[in-house]
């Protein structure tokens, strides 16, 4: 006879569900990403779009844009970055809380784009680490959403604790260089 | 019609002389007497918006630059360009309209920043686009569209991520999109895909 009872079953387990720790704080954190929108361009245009109601990034747990990098928790930089504007995002990377995500949305933020020039930063992911890069210039609302439901993907398959232990244990230099070596790679 | 217009302003201030011009009036006036007939146009002759300040390299030539100005007329709606050659190749200098118009300002700061002329007499003569500690003057015909290594203007990122201001890779670019065409066709692409950073252009 097949076993139908997949989940929790409160005649057998009482008021207990067993799992992993990882499991529930990651379950918990990708359906409540709290998104900063780094709008730098025309991606940000996009970006709004993918917030309004026809494209409804609130289906996905994750419509509270904040606008203070201390009350979130995924940077997504929408558009060109300029050598000028590298450092103030790299100080709002750093105000944000751990733990921490970044989205480089559009061909831009995540490689410099059409901008091969002398104003502009190749690439995000130079001065801090990106855990998603979308595609497209400007990318539609939908590839955006598609990057954030990626992004849920990742974070749930995280370790929860590895911020603490990763980022913070080494010194920001080496760890940062690594980081973006390895963005560049992929 | 700009032929009599010209006569006009020659009538008056004889130091113009009457430049080329695809469009609309141009004029050629001395360095020395640019505050003077731009005070003279926006007070009796209507010019009284000042649209465009800018400049032109001409790289191997003296004058090297030349500093343009675009007037525009709102009662007249008319344009008038008017073109100051600079004096100085290596350290060029313009006097500064800030005095005439107020929206020279932010202009003059611009094209101090990207050109470098220094305009004599501007309050606040400092970069607008670039960081202020950045060496060169970047839109100069001498000047590589890749750009030319340089620390970043923070000093601690720099030291965090190990990144400096470096030469943009140009992969067979400058990236442009021809002006013709259905827009599936005019995507931004590099003029010449034969050669990159890594792959040499073929010689043959």
């Amino acid at each position: 006879m097949q076993n139908t009872n997949v989940a929790y079953d409160s005649k057998v387990e009482g008021e207990i569900i067993v799992t992993q720790a990882d499991a529930v704080i990651n379950w918990i954190r990708k359906h409540s990403v709290w998104p900063m929108p780094m709008g730098l361009a025309c991606c940000a245009i996009e970006l709004m779009a993918a917030g309004a109601s026809r494209f409804d990034i609130s289906r996905f747990g994750m419509e509270v844009m904040r606008f203070s990098p201390r009350q979130a928790d995924c940077m997504i930089v929408s558009g060109t970055v300029t050598y000028k504007m590298a450092e103030v995002i790299r100080r709002i990377y750093e105000q944000m809380a751990e733990p921490k995500w970044v989205v480089a949305m559009g061909a831009c933020a995540s490689t410099g784009g059409m901008y091969r020039s002398y104003a502009t930063l190749q690439g995000v992911d130079r001065i801090i680490p990106v855990d998603v890069y979308v595609s497209g210039c400007p990318p539609r609302p939908e590839a955006l959403l598609d990057a954030m439901i990626k992004l849920q993907d990742k974070i749930g398959r995280e370790r929860s604790v590895k911020n603490l232990t990763a980022r913070n244990a080494k010194p920001a230099k080496a760890d940062n260089l690594a980081l973006a070596g390895a963005g560049k790679e992929s | 019609m700009a032929e009599s217009e010209f006569a006009q302003l020659k009538e008056r201030f004889d130091y113009l002389s009457e430049r080329q011009s695809a469009d609309h009036l141009a004029v050629n006036c001395p360095a020395n007497k640019l505050v003077e007939f731009c005070g003279a146009l926006r007070d009796d002759l209507g010019y009284d918006l000042l649209v465009d300040v800018t400049a032109v390299d001409w790289d191997a030539q003296s004058p090297r630059f030349t500093g343009i100005y675009h007037l525009f007329s709102t009662t007249k709606h008319e344009y008038l360009r008017i073109a100051a050659d600079c004096e100085d190749d290596i350290k060029p200098s313009l006097p500064s309209l800030c005095g005439v118009f107020a929206a020279a300002n932010w202009h003059e700061r611009e094209t101090y920043d990207l050109m470098g002329i220094h305009y004599d007499g501007h309050p606040d003569l400092r970069r607008i686009l670039m960081w202020d500690e950045y060496p060169y003057h970047p839109l100069r015909k001498d000047f590589p569209l890749a750009g030319i290594e340089v620390p970043l203007p923070a000093d601690d990122v720099a030291e965090a991520t190990g990144v400096t201001v470096l030469p943009a890779p140009m992969m067979g670019g400058p990236f442009v999109s021809s002006a013709d065409g259905p827009m599936s066709q005019t995507e931004p692409s590099a003029r010449d895909e034969s050669w990159t950073e890594q792959e040499e252009k073929p010689t043959d």
